[in-house]
Order: C-alpha cells, then sequence, then structure tokens
C-alpha cells in the first residue's frame, strides 16, 4: 500500500523529468541520424529516421573537412596543453597545499584578480604580442596561451586533493632524506592522481571545444584544430546538411564516448572548476 | 574564474613555520610556483594592462602608437551600436537569469526526490553541456532552419509559429541565439543545484512536511533557502558570463540580421580583427572588464555586510 502510493506521488515526477531529458537528449539525436542521411532526404525529413543510411558522409567529411590533419592538430594540441597544465599547476598546488609559503595570500588575490579579467581584455594585446615573437600560427603559441588560461584552475583542483593527503606518509619520506621535488614526485603525485585525472580531462574537453582563440591564433587553416576547421567547413558546405552534420559527429563522437565513460569525473571537474563551457 | 571567489582563503597557508628558514629554502619552495605567476604574467596580466592602457590610443594594431585620452570612451557613448550590444548582453542577462535557473531548480528538485534512475537523468541533462558550440550552433541551425527544419514540418500541421527564418529575423535572431546556447546550459546548473540540495537537512523537510507545508512550500521555505549560497554564485557567474558571450553569436548570425545580435564581445572582436581599429576595440574590452567588476564587487560588499553567499 505505502509502496504503490509511493510510486503514483512520483510518476509526475518521472513525467517531467523525461520531458527535460527528451529535450536534452532528442536534438543530439537528431544530428546523429541526420549524419547519415541524404541532403535531399533531410530536406523532405528533417527529424525522423533515415530511409537510406548514407554512411558515405562520414568518409566524404573526413575528406572534404581536412579532418586528417586538423584531429592530428587537435589532438597535439590537447595533449601538449593537458602535460603543460598539470605539470605547471601540479607544482604550484603542492606548494600551495604542502609547502610553506609565506603570502600566500597574496597569491590567492593575483587569481581572483588575474582569472576574473575578461579574455576580450587581453586577446588583442596578447595577439600583438605573439605577432612580434612569431607565435601566430604556430601550434606552440596556443598551448602556451591555453596552459595560462586552464592552469589556475587545475591548481585549485589538484591543491584541494593534495590538502588531504595524510601527513604521514610525506613526512616518512623527508626524514629518508626526500628532497621537495622528490616528496612531489614519489608521494604528492602518485596519491593524487585522480585529481590529475579529472583535470586533465576538464582541460582536454575545454582545447577540444575551445572556439574563440583557435580562430583568432591559428587562422592558417594547416595548423586549425577541429572546432574552427569545422566553422569553416560548415560555411563552405552550408547547404549540405548530410555532410556537415557527419562533419560534426566526427567531432563530438569522441567526447560523448569518453563522456559516458567517465561521467562521475567530468561531472565533479567541470562542476568545481567554474569554466565557462 | 568563480572557484577562487567562491572559496577565498582556499589558498591561505596550511601551517605558519615554526622556525625561520634559509633563504635558498624560500627560494626552492618559491620555485615550484614560479612557473603558474610567469605563465600567468604573460598570458594574462601583462596584456591586459597593454590593454587597459590601449583603449587611451588610436592604434590601428600597426605602427606608431597616439595617445588620444579619453576620446575612444567619448566616441563609444555616443555609438548606437555599442549601446545597442550593451542592451543585447542585457537581455541576455536577464533571460539567462529567469530561465535556465528556473529549469535548472525544477530539474534538480524533482531529481533529488527520486531514486531510481538519477544517474541516467543526470547525464542525460549534462550532456549538452560537454558539446562544442560549433556543433551545437550547427544542430540547431538545421533544427530551426526556415527550409529543412522544424518549422516547415509542424506547418505542415497547421502550426505556424516556428516556420519562419529565426537567426535571420531581426525580432528574434538575439532570443534565437539565446536559446541555443542556454539549451546546452541549463542541465549544468541542475547538476549545481543537486548537489546543493543533496547537502539539506532531511530533518527539515521533516518538520516542514508535519507542519502541513505542500512540495512547492517545501521548495520555498526549505530547499530555497539552503541553497542560497549556490544560487548566488550561479547568479554572479551567469552575470560575468553572459558580459563575455561570443562563440554562438559569432557562429551563429555574427551579430546581425543588421545588428539585431550584436553583442559587445562580437563587436569588439569586429573592431579589433576586422577594422583594425584596435584602440577602440579595447575601449570596449575595458567596458566589459567593468562590468565582471561591478558583479564581484556587488558579490564582495554582499557578502561582506553579513549575507550568507
Amino acid at each position: 500500500m505505502l509502496k504503490k502510493q509511493r510510486v503514483q506521488s512520483s510518476l509526475p515526477n518521472y513525467i517531467v523529468l523525461t520531458i527535460l531529458a527528451l529535450f536534452a537528449l532528442v536534438p543530439i539525436f537528431i544530428l546523429f541520424i541526420n549524419s547519415v542521411k541524404s541532403t535531399v532526404e533531410i530536406g523532405k525529413n528533417p527529424i525522423g529516421f533515415p530511409q537510406e543510411i548514407l554512411w558515405e558522409n562520414f568518409p566524404n567529411a573526413w575528406e572534404k573537412g581536412g579532418y586528417a590533419d586538423t584531429v592530428r592538430n587537435s589532438v597535439i594540441l590537447v595533449s601538449s596543453t593537458i602535460v603543460g597544465s598539470l605539470t605547471i599547476a601540479g607544482l604550484a598546488a603542492y606548494a600551495l597545499a604542502r609547502l610553506k609559503l609565506r603570502g600566500s595570500g597574496l597569491i590567492a588575490f593575483y587569481f581572483l584578480v588575474g582569472t576574473s579579467v575578461p579574455p576580450q581584455l587581453f586577446m588583442v594585446p596578447l595577439f600583438v604580442m605573439w605577432r612580434q615573437v612569431g607565435l601566430i600560427n604556430t601550434h606552440l603559441g596556443l598551448i602556451i596561451i591555453y596552459c595560462g588560461l586552464y592552469s589556475p584552475f587545475a591548481t585549485y583542483l589538484l591543491r584541494s586533493y593534495m590538502v588531504g593527503l595524510p601527513e604521514e606518509f610525506i613526512e616518512a619520506a623527508r626524514i629518508d632524506g626526500a628532497s621537495n621535488m622528490q616528496v612531489f614526485t614519489k608521494i604528492i603525485m602518485p596519491l593524487s592522481w585522480p585529481g590529475f585525472m579529472t583535470a586533465g580531462l576538464v582541460i582536454g574537453l575545454n582545447v577540444w571545444n575551445e572556439f574563440l582563440f583557435a580562430l583568432t591564433f591559428l587562422q592558417d587553416p594547416t595548423y586549425k584544430p577541429i572546432a574552427t576547421s569545422l566553422f569553416a567547413f560548415q560555411g563552405r558546405f552550408s547547404r549540405d546538411w548530410g555532410l556537415t552534420s557527419a562533419g560534426s559527429v566526427i567531432m563530438v563522437l569522441p567526447v560523448i564516448i569518453l563522456f559516458l565513460l567517465l561521467q562521475r569525473r567530468f561531472i565533479e571537474g567541470l562542476t568545481a572548476g567554474g569554466l565557462k563551457g | 574564474m568563480n572557484s577562487f571567489i567562491a572559496n577565498d582563503g582556499a589558498f591561505a597557508s596550511v601551517r605558519q613555520p615554526s622556525s625561520r628558514p634559509s633563504i635558498w629554502n624560500v627560494l626552492g619552495r618559491w620555485a615550484f610556483i614560479m612557473p603558474l605567476i610567469v605563465l600567468n604574467l604573460i598570458v594574462i596580466i601583462i596584456p591586459s594592462i597593454f590593454g587597459l592602457l590601449l583603449a587611451f590610443t588610436d592604434w590601428s594594431g600597426y605602427g606608431p602608437i597616439n595617445f588620444i585620452g579619453t576620446a575612444n570612451f567619448t566616441k563609444l557613448f555616443q555609438d548606437k551600436i555599442f549601446f545597442q550590444s550593451l542592451t543585447h548582453n542585457l537581455v541576455w542577462t536577464a533571460f539567462f537569469l529567469t530561465i535556465p535557473i528556473a529549469v535548472g531548480l525544477l530539474g534538480a528538485y524533482l531529481l533529488s526526490s527520486i531514486r531510481r534512475g538519477q544517474m541516467f537523468f543526470r547525464i542525460a541533462y549534462f550532456l549538452p553541456y560537454v558539446i562544442a558550440s560549433v556543433v551545437n550552433a550547427q544542430l540547431w541551425r538545421q533544427l530551426l532552419h526556415p527550409r529543412v527544419g522544424i518549422g516547415p514540418l509542424l506547418a505542415q500541421q497547421g502550426i505556424t509559429f516556428l516556420d519562419f527564418p529565426i537567426f535571420g529575423t531581426r525580432e528574434t535572431s538575439l532570443m534565437g541565439v539565446a536559446f541555443v546556447d542556454a539549451w546546452h546550459f541549463w542541465g549544468f546548473l541542475v547538476i549545481l543545484y543537486l548537489s546543493a540540495i543533496a547537502a539539506v537537512d532531511v530533518e527539515l523537510y521533516e518538520v516542514a512536511r508535519l507542519d502541513g507545508a505542500t512540495r512547492f512550500q517545501q521548495f520555498r521555505y526549505v530547499t530555497l533557502p539552503s541553497i542560497r549560497p549556490t544560487l548566488v554564485f550561479t547568479i554572479l557567474m551567469i552575470t560575468i558570463w553572459s558580459s563575455l558571450v561570443f562563440d554562438y553569436v559569432y557562429i551563429m548570425t555574427n551579430g546581425g540580421p543588421a545588428n539585431s545580435s550584436e553583442v559587445m564581445g562580437t563587436y569588439l572582436y569586429q573592431h579589433a580583427f576586422d577594422r583594425f581599429d584596435v584602440g577602440y576595440a579595447a575601449s570596449i574590452g575595458v567596458m566589459m572588464s567593468l562590468w565582471a567588476m561591478i558583479a564581484v564587487a556587488g558579490f564582495v560588499i554582499l557578502r561582506r555586510r553579513g549575507w550568507d553567499i
């Protein structure tokens, strides 16, 4: 009796929740089914299942969108930024969490100011600076920028992991004569790997999806990552909906698979940092 | 940016040193944090100061730099399109502060009261948030396309309110783009609110139920006050982010048609990279920073005044 009542009272909840879930998922689902339709069919049947499955859209999009190059460019940007910013942030988080730094309140204030600055304020001067030293249209130039943008977030996340580590391990290592650096590489890093992984996933996702800085600093098509080259591709084939949908799916499929596999970490990291997605 | 605001004091040092360490020891410790500080100086702080200074010049991006005092700002205050853009940012903020927050709260509150399938709904709501702006823009441009979208399909059934070019009509372009951005964003709010609601003391609900509170009253008088810090935090985030909005507008309408969806971010970009008016672009950047500063200052003042936010 009691159970029945509970089921009845939660039924309206489930109805509303399901409507919201459909609102979130159906558009993504339509993107996927449209990626295997011909453009003619999308015109006649914009949201339904395809009558004829056109797998050719994928090799076509891959070819015409130059995905071999853009995926490679994105992978370079993503992996280098993850390695670079996690190294920088890992060291800084260790210092903030475990070494007795005087003036770390000042550092906190510095990052409060430094990370609330709108990108639009510093982007144009940064562009001029990068032009002076020849970093425009180089992956290295954009990687440095991404490391600068995302390492404060990673520092924050890693610091909260490192503060919670048990003091005994570190004391024991110090008694054995380990230096600060050895404590970091031998004790802190292995113990806080979940933090590194979460931060790495969030940074990787942000770099893969990033648009504004990629648009500005990599204008040469040979260096463009997947986001901005997909934008150009959509412009060039704006009437070929099947083709551009396939192009979008190529970009989004790895993200969705990774998200479904590691959703706890993604959600934890993305909601902890307050990075704009 | 926001984590630092919400958790100030998070960087406070763990323990104070008991004895004075040697200078090499201190330098050795600072060496760990130096790469982070140097990188941020180069990428953010120095160009930001440079940006503030450029706002008082007529620089084109090349050649000599002439200081022209506040002429850019005088021009800005008479620039109709700038005010239009600023208004659009305000409309954008108002929209994001109402509908996505309301839907986020609704989703989180309903989700907090169920057990079965909570995980599925969380993943479903969050999924659009991890998808790139270029992809979301493409997806909705097709769905709301006047020829190949759902508009003409619905029109065949006699439902005609979507059967026009939403992104190509001056009256709807801004709200159309805001809708697409909000569709990608609201699930993020659900997750934030859900974790705040999960931390609310269950006994408070018990007491409210014993007092005969309806579900809406429980929400209004127990849930809402209990999650106020998270709520205020998201309001601050949305207010700051709404001044920065760029991707969706640039990708979907590029501010058009006829500046009907122009925002400060796209207007700045146009001046900096299409018209080579770097000085003027920098002055727009200063106005955008001012917006963020006012939002953060308001937050800090309210907190100083003893608001529990």
